[in-house]
């Protein structure tokens, strides 16, 4: 059964090829080629698919299917909550949907030089964001690169025990718990829970004492946090995580970086994240990614699972090229010995942060943060004047910050339900996650979002707490 | 020139590429104090004005003292700077038959519709009654998959391939768990043939491996297999056929013998392009399998760097240990399902990356049963038509001798032969590969089964003409091993730049991962 007339993606579709093909071989059949497949494990009717479309007809299909969509660009949105709405340059958009790299494998640095030297600039750039002068290549996302730095932590200590935050993303935290094993397997790694402060949302420094022990692998904690807020006790947490003999990882939203200090500067050894906010759209959630960095020592450089890309002298003096550097420790080589595991990640999304970052510079960096700064706390302010609505954690925040809605009446759901009847989408509904916190929402405004737009948000609430 | 190379002409495009050389520096280099990129639009008066001094919104300690040292830059600076970078990336522009990637046209049509605002500027966690045609889509996808391996349902969570690998660890832990018997079935089965994620996540997942060798045929033995099968087995993870090209005729018995043992057995279908339409891993008796979206589906691999999908099926006993959310249907609408308390979770954000999920789907829409059929046979018609070029060029012999059966849609060679006659290897052969505009082979996967690898994978997008190029580059190469092998072992030479000097990657004085490690160290050696 083939198709009567050539397919546009197959060059080898026309049967008079397929012909000289088989002679050459010698064979009658293309069947005859598929032998070594036992006739019990052949199926034996033709697949039940959908019928094949031209491009106009899967066009049309595709428009029709999406316009069911209704996207934060129809929509005023607040949601945040471990992907951000920021603004990404058209000129990002531009490099990174470039065809020779959108389809092309890593290969050699002899037929990839431009691709190698623009992953080195991610790279660069990234670490000077973070003073940190390794930086791996992206992992899949902020809460798996959290994961492989525990594990990285466990072996560097030989511990067995890390220490994180509660005000964490439950789906990272979900993902850890996945990384450090279940309590049955040999290597289990016991995650102990760091309560925050109900008055401030910050990290609760007694109860973090009385938990770090020489158990303790890791202290992980965010900057800022899964609560939107900027924990001042930064330091100290990291000395006592010192103390103790234990790393201290920091998870942070890079974008932040320009006005907040790079967690470095204040005791990080290691440092994951996200870098989603640097030039990447939503994608439904496709447009996440992490990354993991730290000191250039031997110690950290051994136990990274990522690829690095580094920069060195070729035949020709003068000349400079880059490579795959440590392959030798990663799972590509070593299998089940190597550093975790290594495979696809999200490569494209560093093309668009390191031309993101190349196009804002320090200057752009430090800016985008005042304001997002100044957006974010004018929204709380104007929120927390509504009746009944009250910020939880009323400042120390970058972008995001809990709202609370008991004293409406109304859950954040009713809230939300009718938010979106006016083309809101309402921040992150923090209820069944941090049922302490009562009816939340997490709310995220950014450099985006502006005055009126704040005002339409209040203007939408004020009309439905007054019902 | 014998006749078998006389079908394979020499054009003299060959001798004419020449790689882009912009001498483009590091962009860390780049800029000028001052210049910007993108500007922002500052908050309005009456903000500026409510909410006082910037700095005081951030506690002291956490300000940030010193501006991170990146270029300034203006926009069309950046713009051509990677636009550039991009021309010194040979992407598919050349012949990349790099097998085990299974390199396939990336349809633009694809990529315009996943580019649609409707995908990229939806978020995640929005009301699901604002997600429909997304979750139509990922719901569309996960039947199309059913039908094409047999399964109960699938999840597009992993990000890739070895993601899927490892949440098929991470169901195996949960499955067990769920019997009590997690404790005692603590090992998980490979071959040495399987890819290296397999081991890697199940090792990573806190199992210990075992890890079965191939004999004579190309597969490990059944005795192989029930020496190392227990009550002490909680899973086999193993693919097929194998990047050699072979098939286990004996599957159906391995997946027999390890369920028997109270094992599951997960088919990592890496190599699907060879057998999609033509058997389906769950009538084979598997209970899981992944499907390579960026592969076998037509999505990009990016830079063999996703984002990806991983594509992870099961069958309905082990469907309640999968990552939620699970995208269900409820008559007309589609709804998310997070209700799941057996769930191993997440082992990734959100729903994974529904971009890809997206241009699979449409993927499949323009190819149909029909289409796929025909990708599969013409992949292994183009990969036995390739080995009668290539086993007919010096130097160049195949694996496996012993299984004389065509291969299906791969064949691994080894340029060992050429490596003692010439002193040219594998790697050598690569370099210059990219002399001809010719994306460099893949040569294996670890541990190298054959002495110095090669392992070209022709799919179904490339013509006989570039096939046929490919191997007229490969017989010129092995004439120059012959003839001239310094001219190979010193390429490439029209690239934008040379080989690395031996050893310097693997020195951590001469390597740098980033740009301030390298100006540090250039300080050191100043």
């Amino acid at each position: 059964m083939k198709p009567a007339i050539a397919h546009p993606y197959m060059a080898n579709s026309v049967p008079a090829i397929q012909q000289e093909m088989l002679d050459s071989i010698g064979v009658k059949t293309i069947d005859e080629l598929f032998v070594q497949i036992p006739k019990d494990h052949r199926l034996t009717r033709p697949l039940d698919l959908p019928p094949a479309l031209s491009e106009r007809e899967l066009r049309r299909h595709l428009v029709e299917t999406l316009s069911k969509n209704s996207t934060t660009e129809d929509n005023l949105s607040f949601l945040g909550a471990g992907i951000w709405q920021h603004h990404v340059p058209a000129a990002v958009d531009e490099i990174v949907r470039r065809n020779e790299w959108l389809t092309s494998v890593y290969g050699e640095p002899s037929s990839d030089h431009g691709l190698y030297q623009t992953w080195f600039e991610f790279c660069s750039q990234l670490g000077e964001l973070l003073n940190f002068d390794l930086v791996g290549m992206p992992v899949r996302s902020w809460g798996t690169a959290a994961g492989h730095a525990l594990r990285m932590a466990a072996r560097l200590t030989g511990r067995t025990e890390v220490v994180v935050v509660s005000a964490i993303d439950p789906e990272r935290l979900s993902i850890i718990r996945n990384y450090c094993e279940p309590p049955q397997m040999a290597d289990h790694i016991t995650v102990r829970l760091i309560n925050y402060n109900p008055a401030t949302g910050l990290i609760d420094l007694e109860h973090l004492r009385a938990t770090v022990s020489g158990q303790t692998a890791a202290v992980y904690f965010e900057v800022p946090s899964y609560l939107g807020l900027i924990d001042h006790q930064a330091a100290e947490i990291a000395a006592i995580a010192r103390a103790a003999g234990a790393e201290t990882i920091v998870g942070v939203d890079p974008i932040s970086l320009g006005v907040l200090s790079a967690p470095s500067d204040y005791g990080a050894d290691i440092v994951v994240g996200t870098i989603q906010p640097l030039g990447v759209h939503l994608h439904a959630g496709g447009g996440v990614g992490g990354f993991i960095a730290t000191r250039d020592e031997p110690r950290y450089a051994g136990e990274y699972p990522t690829l690095f890309i580094s920069i060195a002298e070729t035949i020709k003096p003068g000349e400079y090229g880059f490579g795959r550097a440590l392959l030798q420790q990663s799972s590509y080589d070593l299998r089940d010995k190597g550093k975790d595991w290594i495979g696809h990640s999200v490569y494209l999304w560093s093309i668009a942060a390191t031309a993101y970052m190349a196009m804002m510079g320090p200057q752009g960096f430090a800016e985008i943060g005042e304001i997002i700064l100044q957006r974010a706390h004018h929204a709380a302010h104007r929120l927390g004047e509504l009746e009944g609505v009250r910020i939880t954690f009323p400042s120390g925040f970058f972008k995001e910050f809990v709202v609370n809605f008991d004293d409406t009446g109304k859950s954040v759901a009713e809230i939300n339900d009718a938010l979106r009847a006016e083309g809101i989408f309402g921040g992150h509904d923090l209820s069944s996650d941090f049922p302490e916190l009562g009816q939340s929402a997490l709310y995220c405004v950014t450099e985006i979002h502006t005055q009126s737009d704040i005002e339409r948000l209040v203007g939408a609430l004020q009309k439905m707490i007054i019902l | 020139m014998s006749n078998e190379l006389k079908q394979y002409p020499m054009s003299n495009e060959l001798k004419q590429y020449q790689g882009p050389v912009w001498n483009e520096p590091i962009i860390m280099e780049m800029g000028y104090p001052g210049r910007r990129g993108v500007l922002f639009a500052p908050a309005e008066p009456e903000v500026r004005r409510q909410v006082g001094d910037v700095s005081a919104l951030i506690p002291s300690a956490m300000r940030r003292k010193d501006a991170p040292a990146l270029p300034e830059m203006s926009e069309p600076e950046v713009l051509y700077h990677y636009l550039r970078l991009s021309q010194q990336t040979l992407g598919m522009m050349g012949i990349s038959l790099f097998g085990t990637c299974t390199m396939k046209y990336n349809p633009q049509i694809n990529e315009q519709m996943a580019w649609r605002p409707e995908i990229t500027e939806l978020h995640p966690l929005q009301h699901e009654d604002t997600m429909q045609g997304a979750l139509e889509i990922v719901h569309n996808m996960d039947l199309i998959l059913r039908e094409m391996s047999g399964m109960d349902q699938f999840v597009f969570q992993a990000g890739g391939g070895s993601e899927a690998a490892y949440l098929n660890c991470a169901v195996t832990r949960a499955y067990h768990a769920s019997k009590g018997e997690l404790e005692q079935r603590d090992e998980i089965i490979v071959t040495i043939a399987t890819h290296p994620c397999d081991p890697a996540t199940a090792a990573a997942a806190g199992f210990k491996v075992i890890t079965l060798m191939l004999d004579e045929n190309g597969y490990p033995s059944l005795d192989a297999l029930k020496a190392a099968v227990s009550n002490r087995t909680a899973a086999i993870m193993v693919n097929n056929p194998d990047d050699m090209g072979v098939y286990n005729p004996e599957i159906k018995e391995w997946v027999r013998i390890v369920h028997e043992a109270g094992g599951l057995a997960f088919y990592d279908a890496a190599n699907f392009n060879a057998t999609m339409s033509k058997l389906r891993a769950r009538e084979l008796g598997f209970d899981a399998c992944m499907f390579m979206l960026h592969k076998t589906f037509g999505t990009p691999k990016t830079g063999v760097g996703g984002p990806a999908t991983g594509a992870y099926g099961c069958s309905a006993e082990l469907a309640p240990f999968l990552p939620s959310p699970l995208v269900v249907r409820d008559g007309d609408r589609y709804r998310l399902d997070a209700d799941r308390p057996q769930s191993v979770g997440k082992i990734r954000e959100f729903l994974g990356n529904v971009q890809v999920v997206l241009k699979a789907y449409a993927w499949t829409r323009s190819m149909g049963a029909e289409g796929i059929s025909q990708a599969s046979d013409i992949s292994v018609l183009s990969n036995n038509y390739m080995e009668k070029g290539l086993l007919a060029i010096r130097g160049v012999t195949r694996s496996n001798p012993e299984a004389t059966t065509p291969r299906m849609e791969m064949t691994r060679y080894s340029l060992q032969k050429m490596k003692e006659e010439t002193g040219v290897g594998t790697h050598d052969v690569q370099n210059r590969m990219s002399d001809f505009g010719i994306d460099p082979f893949w040569t294996s996967h670890e541990p190298w089964l054959v002495p110095e690898p090669f392992t070209p994978e022709a799919g179904e997008m490339y013509g006989k003409e570039a096939l046929d190029k490919w191997i007229a580059v490969i017989s010129r190469i092995s004439d120059e091993a012959y003839s001239n092998p310094e001219l190979v072992k010193t390429s490439p030479h029209n690239q934008p730049v040379h080989r690395l000097k031996l050893g310097v990657i693997d020195d951590p004085s001469t390597r740098a991962m980033t740009w301030r490690s390298f100006v540090k160290q250039r300080a050191a050696r100043a």
